[in-house]
């Protein structure tokens, strides 16, 4: 759509400014003055310069919560995605079974996520819930509070499904916006079913696989209280991801200087990546896809 | 004719078995989803129908004997339904103040260009990306030194951080569909701004503030990090209150498994009538 210069729209996006400045700006500049300064108590502080960022980058426990992280979100990206798109494909184009379909799947994404925890610690535990009972049952050691790898398998099947939902969702949402005619052309070129895949689904499928890839992305990121409440970080270390890290610094020991400079550090990541899927985002969305 | 019907019934007839073929995988591979999906929340919905000697001395499929008690429990002692009140209050507070700042701004990025848009539109996208985890210290001590700590419109206000961007871009995403003819010829008509945009812009796009709203309801419905982080007594949302089903003898689990049960149903109740736009409100309005 064409759009006129009108420099007066400013007075119309105030509002969403002051509010957000309110609730943005102004903590994120506490936590930018808390990183560069350090205190002995009693709300004396003093300059400290690039110090905490130095700690923190030195600090192997932050390095380990990056490494831990990025782990989970690739291997949760690596499952939801084609996951996804495999769902999508074979859900029922229309009437009432489409409907069905959208909304049982869209129901895990509407849940607390504290509650999305705790339905998956009563799930896995060996004594009352269900699939670890079975597990149990078939002879397979589970056991998610002493077992690393087990602990890790339960967080990954839980936000897989509780996220992989919506990229099914959004994917299918790409695959109608496809119009009948190109399926067509492709019976006529008699492609198989792969190569109709390859060169109509997913070209056409790129631009909303861009926006999931990106929203799974940040908010595997920024996770939190999911598998705070399942494993609580452990055991021992585990599964303490950036967020519980975080959390665990700044409201569980009021490191505050280190903490601070970590959420910023942590934040920048989250921008700097974002900002590359944001741009090949923008950049399809100009191409018309 | 003989030779247009030939291939077309050819085809017909060699595509039947296979596209028989197909709709059976495709309903396998959505049957064990679906399974997939419901099973972990069948389980909780069988605990909650359970007593606590069933659910930790015996594993039963099915409750046997079933019992609502859990249910009551939580509806009758204040301390737990209060949290639903709470959370209810703050999340329709929020909803309301998210879309009344949100509506203008995107009808600005929908419609003009000015200095600095496309700066503050990503600007404002950046603050969905903030992790809660950064905000949540900031912000008790914001709230607190404000004297809003532990009221509603503290968590309200926390929460606009990721709604108001989030209904900015859906509301952009459905105003752009809306065609430029329309403002003008209100204009030409004599409209103010304020009575177009009420009497004939926002009936135009009642669907898109429908899915706005329905999703600043539900982020900020499962947000626990900074709601719990800002209350403690009087405001203190379900979700928190969750997590001290933790008594002298255990855990009470079917208490606890009702309660979570109870957190699902405001979202179920309303998916049915946004089902066709969870996907353009999930792609903030870009599909």
């Amino acid at each position: 759509m064409e759009k006129t210069v009108n420099q007066k729209a400013w007075f119309l996006v105030l509002p969403v400014l002051i509010l957000v400045a309110f609730s943005a700006v102004i903590p994120l500049m506490t936590v930018v003055n808390y990183s560069v300064q350090d205190t002995f108590g009693n709300n004396q502080f003093f300059w400290a310069g690039l110090e905490w960022f130095e700690e923190m980058l030195s600090d192997e426990r932050m390095w380990n919560a990056l490494q831990r992280q990025l782990m989970f979100s690739a291997i949760i990206l690596a499952i939801e995605i084609p996951l996804g798109i495999y769902v999508a494909l074979h859900m029922p184009k229309s009437g009432f079974w489409s409907s069905f379909c959208l909304v049982v799947m869209s129901l895990p994404l509407l849940i607390p996520w504290n509650v999305v925890g705790t339905i998956w610690q009563i799930f896995g535990r060996v004594d009352i819930g269900l699939l670890g009972y079975t597990l149990d049952a078939l002879g397979i050691d589970y056991n998610y509070t002493q077992d690393v790898f087990a602990a890790w398998v339960t967080i990954i099947v839980m936000d897989v499904w509780h996220w992989t939902s919506l990229v099914a969702l959004l994917a299918f949402a790409g695959l109608k916006s496809i119009p009948d005619a190109y399926y067509q052309a492709a019976k006529i070129d008699q492609a198989s079913r792969w190569k109709v895949f390859r060169f109509i689904e997913l070209p056409k499928m790129m631009g909303v696989l861009m926006i999931a890839i990106l929203l799974r992305f940040m908010d595997s990121f920024m996770i939190y209280t999911e598998p705070f409440v399942v494993t609580g970080g452990g055991p021992g270390n585990a599964t303490t991801l950036l967020s519980i890290d975080l959390v665990k610094m700044a409201l569980g020991q009021f490191d505050l200087g280190p903490a601070a400079a970590f959420s910023l550090m942590y934040f920048l990541v989250i921008l700097l990546i974002s900002w590359v899927f944001y741009t090949v985002m923008v950049n399809l969305d100009k191409k018309g896809m | 004719m003989t030779d247009a019907t030939t291939p077309d019934t050819l085809t017909a007839g060699g595509a039947t078995p296979r596209r028989r073929i197909k709709v059976n995988t495709s309903a396998i591979v959505m049957g064990l989803y679906l399974l997939f999906l419901m099973l972990p929340l069948y389980w909780l919905l069988n605990m909650s129908l359970k007593t606590n000697t069933e659910i930790l001395n015996d594993f039963t499929l099915f409750p046997r004997d079933l019992t609502f008690a859990n249910y009551a429990t939580i509806l009758t002692d204040p301390a737990w339904y209060m949290g639903y009140v709470n959370s209810l209050i703050y999340v329709v507070m929020n909803t309301v103040i998210s879309l009344l700042v949100a509506l203008p701004a995107a009808y600005a990025f929908s419609r003009y260009h000015f200095m600095g848009d496309k700066h503050l539109f990503f600007w404002l996208l950046t603050n969905r990306m903030a992790p809660p985890a950064v905000f949540a210290l900031p912000f008790f001590q914001l709230y607190s030194s404000v004297g809003l700590f532990d009221t509603h419109i503290a968590v309200a206000l926390a929460h606009c951080l990721f709604n108001v961007p989030l209904a900015v871009w859906i509301l952009e995403g459905f105003m752009r569909g809306v065609p430029k003819e329309i403002d003008e010829t209100a204009y030409i008509d004599g409209y103010s701004f304020g009575k177009f945009f009420v009497k004939i812009f926002m009936p135009l796009i009642a669907s898109g503030i429908g899915v706005a709203a329905f999703f600043c309801f539900m982020f900020s419905w499962v947000e626990l990090l900074l709601s719990r982080t800002l209350t403690t007594v009087d405001a203190k949302p379900i979700a928190a209150i969750m997590t001290r089903t933790q008594g002298a003898s255990g855990i009470d689990w079917g208490v606890l498994a009702a309660a979570g049960v109870l957190t699902i149903v405001p979202g179920a109740l309303v998916i049915y009538f946004v089902r066709n736009y969870i996907a353009k409100g999930f792609a903030l309005g870009r599909v």
